[in-house]
């Protein structure tokens, strides 16, 4: 991959190194938190999908006894009963209010219907079928119950599915991308750190054997010295003395 | 992600509907109803005569309207305007796909069920076992 041999651009010192790898326990640390959420998630996912297929399935049965309803109304009060209906819509009655639900973080919507005021339907049917069309409300209402609660699911499904998503990919990228830097940069910090030490160990290997050649030379020249300063010494005396003993030998000039 | 598509507690939101006149009718009976002062209805009563373009317009209105939560549309209205239903991926307001009393449903063709099956198709073999 391409983020595989890739590292951060650091100056490479021990402070550099701890940040680094501050970082570097950050990550894991993220990524294992992001991965028991993306866990979470999923398992709130299965959930949810397993009932969105029940609701689904469920839904064809009582959409057909409501559809069945009105059609038993109708039998009974009269094909203009839907004019009455259409006619008689003014404010909704029944109606939806959301609240959040919290998984892992992510804020699923929930929603609830409930009816507030009294519908204007109640007179609907007053000269006859009345009792069919108020049973047939009662069927609807009990559809929309059901469809009101695969709506909150649905709605749920998509947010999580993006969600999941999200999470997954940001799981990845930990442990894909930013980890695998981070640890090429702490390697990278180590290798260089080490190299810096052997360079001074070296250095200081050099000095050591220079300083000791150094301390030899004079030494040997001390000595040297010594030596010389004895001989001479030595032979100070000695050329005294034998410029002493000789001094009548050699000048034979004299004459006196 | 998650911040996308929150709606606020708001005390209330509407339930749209896009469908035949007999489910409609029903819907009504149960009180979803509304009409707003400029005399638009939230819902569409869609018969032979009906056009495509005012499904479409009414579909996008619903869409994004603040106050509703809950689009119902009949599966069949749903497939004239398939492509905007599949493209439709805002998790509020909720798109329901209901059957309708002269079509019959087909669980393949709803969008969000298409992918949930798709999702699920895995699990649901096994579940169907147990």
């Amino acid at each position: 991959m391409a983020g595989q041999n890739q590292r951060l651009t650091v100056v490479p010192t021990v402070a550099m190194l701890g940040v680094v790898k501050a970082r570097f326990v950050g990550a894991t640390r993220g990524h294992a938190l992001l991965k028991k959420k993306s866990d979470a998630l999923t398992v709130q996912f299965r959930q949810i999908l397993k009932k969105i297929v029940n609701t689904k399935e469920s839904m064809g049965e009582v959409m057909k006894t409501s559809s069945f309803a009105l059609t038993e109304a109708k039998y009974v009060a009269g094909e203009n009963i839907k004019h009455i209906v259409l006619e008689n819509v003014q404010n909704a009655s029944l109606k939806v209010r959301s609240r959040q639900d919290n998984v892992a973080g992510v804020k699923l919507p929930k929603f609830e219907y409930f009816t507030e005021a009294d519908t204007k339907n109640d007179l609907t049917g007053l000269a006859r079928g009345g009792q069919q069309v108020q049973q047939c409300r009662a069927a609807y209402v009990k559809a929309i119950e059901l469809l009101v609660e695969l709506a909150s699911l649905q709605t749920s499904f998509l947010t999580l599915d993006e969600a999941i998503k999200t999470t997954n990919r940001r799981v990845n990228a930990l442990e894909n991308v930013v980890k695998p830097r981070l640890e090429n940069t702490i390697s990278y910090i180590k290798s260089e750190l080490d190299e810096l030490e052997r360079e001074d160990f070296f250095r200081i290997k050099k000095i050591q054997g220079y300083k000791r050649r150094e301390i030899e030379r004079q030494l040997a020249a001390s000595k040297q010295l010594n030596e010389e300063q004895f001989s001479e010494k030595v032979s100070l005396q000695k050329g005294i003395s034998h410029n002493l003993l000789s001094a009548g030998e050699k000048d034979e000039d004299i004459i006196f | 992600m998650a911040g996308r598509g929150q709606i606020a507690n708001k005390s209330s939101a509407l339930i749209a509907m896009i469908a035949d006149e007999d489910t409609v009718t029903g819907f009504l009976l149960a009180g979803v109803g509304n009409v707003d002062l400029r005399r638009k209805t939230n819902y569409l009563i869609v018969d032979s005569k009906t056009p495509v373009k005012a499904i479409e317009d009414a579909f996008k209105e619903f869409t994004t309207k603040e106050d509703v939560a809950i689009v119902l549309i009949s599966q069949y209205v749903a497939n004239m305007i398939r492509f905007l239903v599949d493209s439709y991926n805002k998790p509020i307001p909720a798109i329901l796909e209901i059957p309708s009393k002269d079509h019959p449903y087909d669980p393949a063709n709803d969008s969000v069920l298409s992918r949930v099956k798709h999702l699920f198709s895995s699990e649901s073999v096994a579940s169907e076992r147990r």
